[in-house]
């Protein structure tokens, strides 16, 4: 049989990055192909070059045989390239037939449109009602809103980017049986993604990219999961090592928790109660958009609770500010890096000043001592292995990894007696996470108490001691990691709503 | 093709490289507006830039430089605490008539008393103006978040008509035969800011202003401050994460401008106006906004930029009465100066390719 889809030495510069450099991959018509590898290796502009949102610099394109030069995504859509994107463009005013009549060339009347779309949902095991609201749906539902618009189209080839992201462990497996039901039918999917047990799960052949280039071409069923890490990151991974925790003395105690979100677009904090030992990791886990940064903002001061509900060692905390709580040893390291944990424009100089001030002593009468505040820098430069020029290079010179590990290890060397971290690894090559949970887990073992709050499960249960979940601001009671199955867990993040599997 | 590529760090050379770059580039347009309002270009820039310093008439201009200078360079400074940290007082001319205001009243409360301390009293009322002025919009931005650029521009008018009825009424000459405006300063010693020494300009509103600089400088460079200024202009999440307490910066940086406009104000009215007249304020508060950006918000910039304004006001003026140029020229010359700063800033953040983008 040909192949579908054919990228011969596919190449696409932007100013300073060669963002693929001669990648070629073929894929045969029902087959699910996967796409891997780190933020940046240059995944997203090959599929854009493919959807006809970006136009290569040289290469070719075979689409059924023929030259495929997209010009516009209306083009690929029309050759039968469909494509669901990581973030939805979808309005939230509107219902999920007129949503989808927007996405239309030639939009069918709406009660036809809502009638297709019910077939089409019910036949890939994807119930939608087409006259809801998109605001009102979970992100879950939403996706599926744009799969059903991709298979109105009928596609020949669905690229898929990032899918399960935004997916408990339940909807991830109706997503799966959606998606091997199309492949029984000869429709190709591009997966991309970096979760690799999902890949060797359900994916035929895999294409690594690393730095814009094609490494590797495999069988992910062939493949440990270690091996492809290691082919997407050039190295060998160093796996943390874990010390089993003892029950000790408590750290950190929330006590019936509520909090208004800051913004409209937050969620409130409902009723949370948890107690943090001493050398102990809790994994919080749950899908984004769950609590997870009001929770990490009430934990690090800038979102003051009232008093009575946050216990550091006994002590109430609740009202004291993110400065007072650095004083007592409670730190925290936010999720965004730039804008957030660090300040993009400054320095890695200025940014250690950022939180380092009160622990590491850099202000004396209100005057920064600029000198300490480098070599605490060049501190965590040192180790955490931070790969830069200097302290003086500006944070968003860094790549994501790089920053990330500064600001991990930025809190880490003011010897916090509890860490909390938002999404430590998020957007991290593999060698830079497993380097940091081992710190984590080290820091834990000189008896620090850590809250991991993250989306990636596979993190959450290889570091944590005890496991809870966020949903809707709640979170539930924390149990022990070790021996918890992804059924558990799915159901602590909130299960699936409405959902059954595709009728195969 | 000419392309624009963003530098993966901001360029420290190009930052110090802008402003000259914007003086040559204003020189050439305005030359070439010059030339086409039928005046010789080279002769209008040189009566602009070279004989307020070095012609025939400088020893008067000379110390009309320091003298424009200082209030500018006094009010921008306090300017570029709050533009560094995203906070906009655009009302520094209110601030600035209501330190007048207030120093004079002060100083006039004393007549004919002579003492050392009557000056020092008024400089303290003149902050002390300027000072609550901008309270204004600080409390109401942190109270009831209302925006402060407007609030801080529309007292401006409230002080404008303030300095009109204290012209008329209150602060009226009481032997000034029924004409408007205050006792003049020059006839009351112990409240006239005298300059230090004659004819150069040098009064005690020019030594603040130095000292504002040295101050300013040490605040961004060494003070915890200074830093959180910085870090909440440049990255307000991360100020907030860095413990800056966002209601105290707003005051502050409010605060500090408004006491810096109202000590330029009294140092003004005492000095060089002399006396609190209807319209003795001539927009020092608004000009000193592009100083503030002239300077890039630092201190030896604003010094420099200062200074650099000034001798284009002195020598408009001269080249208005020497060359027949009409006013509106200068001021569209002025007007050049922060548009060619402004357009050439991108080269801080970007760098320029020509010819065709090939595969790197």
């Amino acid at each position: 049989m040909t192949d579908l889809l054919t990228l011969t030495g596919l190449t696409k510069a932007y100013p300073g990055v060669v963002a693929n450099d001669d990648v070629s991959l073929s894929i045969k018509p029902g087959e699910v192909h996967a796409l891997l590898g780190e933020n940046g290796a240059g995944k997203s502009t090959l599929v854009k070059m493919i959807y006809g949102l970006v136009k290569p610099d040289a290469g070719q394109m075979q689409f059924r045989g023929q030259p495929f030069t997209p010009a516009e995504p209306r083009a690929a859509r029309a050759a039968g390239v469909a494509m669901v994107f990581q973030h939805f463009s979808l309005f939230e005013a509107l219902d999920v037939a007129e949503n989808i009549a927007l996405g239309m060339e030639n939009p069918p009347k709406m009660r036809d449109l809502a009638a297709k779309i019910t077939d089409v949902s019910n036949a890939y095991g994807l119930p939608l009602d087409p006259s809801r609201l998109v605001g009102d749906l979970s992100a879950g539902e939403r996706q599926r809103v744009e799969i059903i618009r991709c298979l109105l189209q009928n596609p020949k080839l669905l690229i898929m980017d990032e899918p399960t992201s935004v997916l408990t462990p339940q909807e991830v497996e109706i997503l799966f049986k959606t998606l091997e039901k199309l492949r029984s039918e000869g429709t190709s999917i591009l997966y991309i993604s970096h979760k690799l047990e999902e890949i060797r799960r359900l994916c035929d052949a895999a294409t690594i990219l690393r730095l814009g280039k094609n490494v590797a071409t495999c069988n992910p069923r062939q493949e440990t999961a270690r091996a492809m890490a290691e082919m997407m990151v050039g190295e060998v991974l160093h796996v943390p090592e874990r010390t089993p925790h003892r029950a000790t003395e408590v750290a950190l105690e929330l006590r019936g928790l509520s909090i208004n979100a800051p913004s409209a677009f937050g969620t409130s904090l409902k009723d949370v109660t948890v107690t943090l030992h001493r050398g102990e990791v809790l994994g919080i886990g749950g899908v984004a958009g769950n609590g997870q940064d009001e929770l990490t903002a009430v934990l690090s001061g800038e979102l003051p609770a009232a008093a009575g509900h946050v216990f550091f060692k006994d002590r109430d905390v609740g009202p004291l500010g993110p400065n007072a709580r650095r004083q007592i040893g409670l730190l925290a390291a936010p999720e965004e890096r730039l804008g957030h944990a660090a300040a993009p424009d400054m320095s890695l100089t200025e940014n250690a000043a950022l939180t380092g001030t009160i622990r590491k002593s850099l202000v004396n009468n209100g005057f920064l001592n600029w000198g300490l505040a480098q070599k605490f820098a060049t501190d965590v430069i040192k180790d955490f292995d931070v790969r830069t020029p200097g302290a003086h290079t500006a944070a968003r010179a860094l790549s994501g990894g790089n920053l990330q590990k500064f600001v991990i290890g930025r809190e880490i060397l003011q010897r916090p007696e509890v860490l909390v971290v938002n999404q430590p690894t998020w957007g991290v090559d593999a060698a830079a996470a497993a380097a940091i949970r081992q710190a984590l887990l080290d820091l834990a073992a000189e008896g620090a108490g850590i809250i991991v709050i993250s989306q990636d499960l596979d993190e959450l249960m290889e570091i944590s001691d005890r496991f809870a979940a966020l949903n809707e601001g709640r979170l539930t009671a924390p149990v022990p990691a070790v021996g918890l199955t992804v059924d558990q867990i799915g159901l602590m993040m909130g299960g699936a709503h409405d959902l059954e599997p595709a009728n195969a | 093709m000419i392309a624009l590529e963003k530098r993966p760090e901001p360029s420290q050379l190009w930052s110090w490289l802008t402003p000259p770059l914007a003086v040559v580039l204003t020189m050439i347009a305005g030359g070439l507006m010059f030339a086409a309002l039928g005046k010789d270009p080279v002769e209008a820039i040189r009566t602009i830039f070279w004989d307020p310093i070095f012609g025939e008439f400088a020893f008067y201009y000379r110390g009309q430089l320091l003298v424009k200078a200082g209030p500018l360079i006094l009010i921008a400074i306090g300017l570029s605490m709050g533009f560094r940290a995203g906070i906009w007082n655009i009302g520094a001319e209110g601030q600035y008539i209501i330190g007048a205001i207030c120093g004079a009243a002060v100083g006039l409360a004393f007549y004919p008393w002579a003492s050392f301390i009557v000056f020092p009293l008024m400089i303290l009322a003149g902050a002390l103006g300027g000072f609550l002025w901008a309270m204004i919009p600080g409390i109401l931005r942190v109270k009831f978040n209302t925006n402060e650029i407007l609030v801080s521009l529309l007292l401006v008018y409230v002080a404008e008509f303030i300095l009109a009825s204290m012209a008329l009424g209150a602060l009226k000459n009481p032997d000034g035969a029924g004409f408007p405006g205050s006792r003049n300063f020059r006839s009351y010693p112990s409240g006239y800011n005298e300059e230090i020494i004659a004819g150069s300009g040098m009064h005690w509103g020019v030594v603040a202003a130095f000292i504002a600089v040295i101050f300013a400088y040490v605040l961004f460079a060494r003070h915890q401050m200074g830093f959180q200024i910085k870090l909440a202009g440049q990255a307000p999440r991360a100020a907030r994460f860095a413990g800056v307490n966002p209601s105290r910066l707003i005051l502050f940086c409010l605060g500090m401008s408004g006491a810096l406009a109202g000590l330029a104000g009294m140092f003004e009215v005492t000095g060089p106006a002399g006396q609190v007249s209807i319209d003795f304020n001539v927009g020092y508060g608004f000009t000193a906004i592009i100083v503030a950006f002239l300077g890039r918000l630092n201190p030896i910039g604003i010094l420099l930029a200062g200074l650099l304004l000034a001798l284009t006001y002195i020598g408009g003026e001269a080249a208005q009465s020497s060359l027949g140029l009409p006013a509106a020229a200068i001021q569209a010359f002025q007007g050049m100066l922060l548009f060619f700063l402004l357009a050439v800033d991108v080269l801080t953040n970007f760098r320029v390719r020509f010819g065709k983008r090939e595969v790197a």
